[in-house]
């Protein structure tokens, strides 16, 4: 039988460097990294939100922070955007630092924050061209306006837009300056599914052409699709790292099992954890939940015991586990409360 | 890819990607994608597409001029209303002989009636007879209407019972442009919109711009923060010109109201005074993170200045002691330096010790809000 490892032992050091190692033994210097970051740290008056994390990003990948509001996520980007000075650690941004490159480093990267709201009274063209004056180089603004397909738009006050439209403005204006490193806060949230997907296809599309892009999420779909890489970060630390792969595959169980009973007063995880491939055994809101090895020996084991048992189930469902189970796992708490 | 960029790319088939370079270079780009150019243009537009910053800016003083002008229109004197208390013995007759002069609008009217007029202001002057040869006056000795009803009453109450006039009088009447209270009133109003719309002006849009967030987003980009507040003066310049031609053409053309001294000087009075408030605007602005916030500290600063600064009566009105505080506010500064412009045709070296305390503000508060300034 396994036993769910705890999550403090996750959230050591080693048990991260053990996820990541493979590009954490390779040596900084030979291996160009977008984002380096060591030992942050940053506490407002009463609350710690970054404490002591430790992160690399690799030239050319999409790197996701994943985590509830409240993780320190924003925190650690607006640190790596030059924002926020951290109170202590390392950062260096496509190998520079803050204190020393500031204006450069503005030149080079492209940002976009979670609330900021652009001036309602502008076009869609004139934020754009707005934002362009600002860098010496940049893209042409026609360009970035139909590559964000808000051309019909152009001439819209920014008012008038929609919330998906407005997402897609604000990564317009993070684009004009043809940016190395983009970074992108909470790009999806509020968004309708439609929405959604068409952001995702940009930033798959800036993905494609080289760059880095550093994301913040609390949607694990938006991580699992977009990312190559996955902090999972929950009060300020890291708590897992890897591919979304990796990740998924380090609870050892690739499928879900969750099923709803009226009964579950009669039942207990330490049952549920001795049957035939379960990894671990949840309680769940009106049921249970286990991870399973696999399927086609638990599923007849679990429906064996019920009915040995007596007990009436009402449901049961079956799923690929995702980013959202390591993450209760981990903590025992879901990304978002809603 | 989703349907939807299928089709956008259908549509023109050279559509650019995300990272594909279709980078310009900064140089050989126009004059108008110069930052500074981008950022006062952008405020400019941000100013004239607000409807209510447009009527409170170039409507409203306008209309507030007008009206004090017609209220306060110089006329001929009006008849001063006077009542004559229609109870007592001889009523009539002092009715009758009040009646003949031409200054004079009489009414008989019984002790509680005009009682009741007196209180309400539609009489100056009550009129009681107390016998063949005696009357009492009724009145609100510290109204100057009531006190010229009196004059005029006993006048001619007194000739009319056959009082000499001993010397023989001559009148010339003298009635002169930039005496008027439309004169007074045109150079305070200019004065109270500069103070109005660079306080306003200013610290609303930074403070907007603050608490959405986008203050934030600038400064994430290489602008130039110096830039930044520049834009917002040198928008401030072009809405300037608007206000001050707009208001001082209507003062001309519609009242008369004379321009004495030269336009250029009085256009630098304007820029030093738009300038100080603008600073001052800045200065509010520098920290303030609610709209509502910062509109009660600018009520803060401005109210003193409404009253006390000679917008809609002279400043001398208030007692000796307040006048050192009166004339250190830049409003009062700027209001003498224009009425001195205008009406008497000041040269700037007369007004040197206003522009000097308008300039005063103007650095102090400047320096203040770029030592205060916050970005987020």
């Amino acid at each position: 039988m396994h036993r769910w490892r705890p999550s403090h032992e996750y959230a050591s050091g080693s048990s991260c460097a053990a996820i990541g190692s493979f590009y954490l033994s390779l040596p900084f210097t030979h291996f160009p990294m977008a984002l380096f970051i060591r030992s942050l740290r940053k506490a407002y008056q009463d609350v710690t939100a970054v404490d002591g994390i430790d992160l690399e990003v690799a030239d050319g990948e999409c790197f996701g922070l994943l985590g509830p509001n409240g993780a320190g996520k924003t925190t650690t980007i607006e640190i790596c955007e030059g924002l926020t000075t951290p109170d202590s650690g390392e950062v260096r941004v496509l190998g520079r630092t803050w204190k020393e490159d500031a204006r450069e480093l503005r030149e080079r990267l492209g940002i976009q924050l979670q609330e900021t709201q652009l001036s309602e009274k502008l076009t869609v063209r004139e934020t754009v061209r707005l934002f362009r004056s600002f860098y010496r180089e940049g893209r042409d603004v026609e360009d970035v306006i139909a590559l964000v397909q808000l051309g019909e738009k152009r001439d819209g006050r920014v008012g008038q837009l929609s919330g998906g439209q407005k997402q897609r403005l604000a990564l317009a204006c993070a684009l004009v300056g043809d940016p190395e490193l983009l970074f992108l806060d909470e790009p999806t949230t509020g968004l309708d599914p439609q929405a959604r997907r068409q952001l995702w296809d940009l930033i798959e599309q800036f993905r494609s052409t080289g760059r880095t892009t550093l994301l913040t999420t609390h949607y694990m779909d938006e991580a699992e699709r977009l990312c190559d890489h996955v902090a999972i970060m929950d009060h300020g630390k890291v708590i897992a790292l890897g591919t979304p792969h990796e990740l998924i595959r380090s609870l050892g169980a690739e499928h879900m099992v969750e099923f709803a009973t009226a009964d579950a007063a009669r039942l207990d995880t330490g049952v549920l954890e001795s049957l035939d491939g379960v990894r671990a055994a949840r309680a769940s809101k009106d049921g249970f939940e286990l991870e399973v090895d696999a399927l086609h020996r638990t599923v007849p084991a679990l429906l064996a015991e019920l009915s040995q048992r007596g007990i009436e189930m009402n449901e049961l469902r079956t799923r690929t586990a995702t980013l959202e189970d390591v993450f209760v796992s981990l903590t025992g708490r879901h990304l978002r409360d809603d | 890819m989703t349907e939807t960029t299928t089709r956008t790319d259908a549509r023109s088939p050279s559509a650019p990607t995300a990272g594909t370079p279709s980078r310009e270079r900064g140089r050989g780009r126009g004059f108008l994608d110069n930052s500074l150019v981008q950022l006062t243009l952008v405020r400019y537009k941000e100013f004239m597409r607000e409807p209510e910053a447009v009527f409170w800016v170039f409507v409203f003083p306008i209309l507030l001029a007008a009206g004090l002008g017609i209220a306060f229109r110089n006329r001929p004197a009006g008849k001063q209303h006077v009542a004559v208390v229609s109870s007592a013995p001889g009523a009539a007759a002092l009715a009758s002989a009040l009646g003949k002069d031409s200054s004079l609008d009489v009414q008989l009217l019984d002790d509680s009636a005009a009682a009741f007029a007196l209180r309400t202001g539609k009489v100056a002057l009550v009129v009681e007879s107390r016998g063949a040869d005696s009357v009492v006056y009724r009145y609100d000795d510290t109204r100057s209407d009531a006190l010229s009803a009196r004059l005029i009453t006993d006048d001619a109450l007194q000739r009319a019972a056959g009082r000499p006039d001993p010397v023989r009088v001559g009148e010339s009447h003298v009635r002169e442009r930039g005496s008027r209270y439309i004169d007074f009133v045109i150079p305070g109003l200019l004065g109270m919109n500069l103070m109005g719309s660079g306080i306003w002006g200013l610290g609303f849009a930074i403070v907007d711009a603050r608490r959405k967030k986008l203050l934030k987003r600038l400064i994430a980009t290489p602008m130039s923060r110096a830039q930044f507040l520049l834009s917002f003066l040198l928008s401030r310049l072009t809405w300037l010109m608007f206000e001050v031609i707009t208001l001082l053409g209507f003062g001309a053309l519609v009242f008369g109201v004379p321009l004495r001294g030269s336009i250029a000087s009085l256009a630098f009075i304007c820029l030093i005074g738009a300038l100080s408030f603008g600073a001052m605007g800045l200065l509010i602005a520098a920290r303030a993170k609610t709209v509502e916030g910062a509109s009660g500290l600018m009520n803060l600063v401005m109210m003193p200045m409404w009253v006390f600064s000679g917008v809609f009566f002279s400043s001398a009105n208030f007692p000796k002691a307040m006048q050192p505080f009166i004339q250190a506010l830049p409003l009062t500064a700027v209001n003498d330096a224009l009425r001195a412009n205008m009406l008497q045709g000041a040269s700037l070296a007369s007004v040197s010790g206003e522009l000097a305390i308008a300039l005063g503000w103007l650095v102090v508060c400047f320096v203040l809000a770029l030592r205060l300034f916050r970005w987020r």
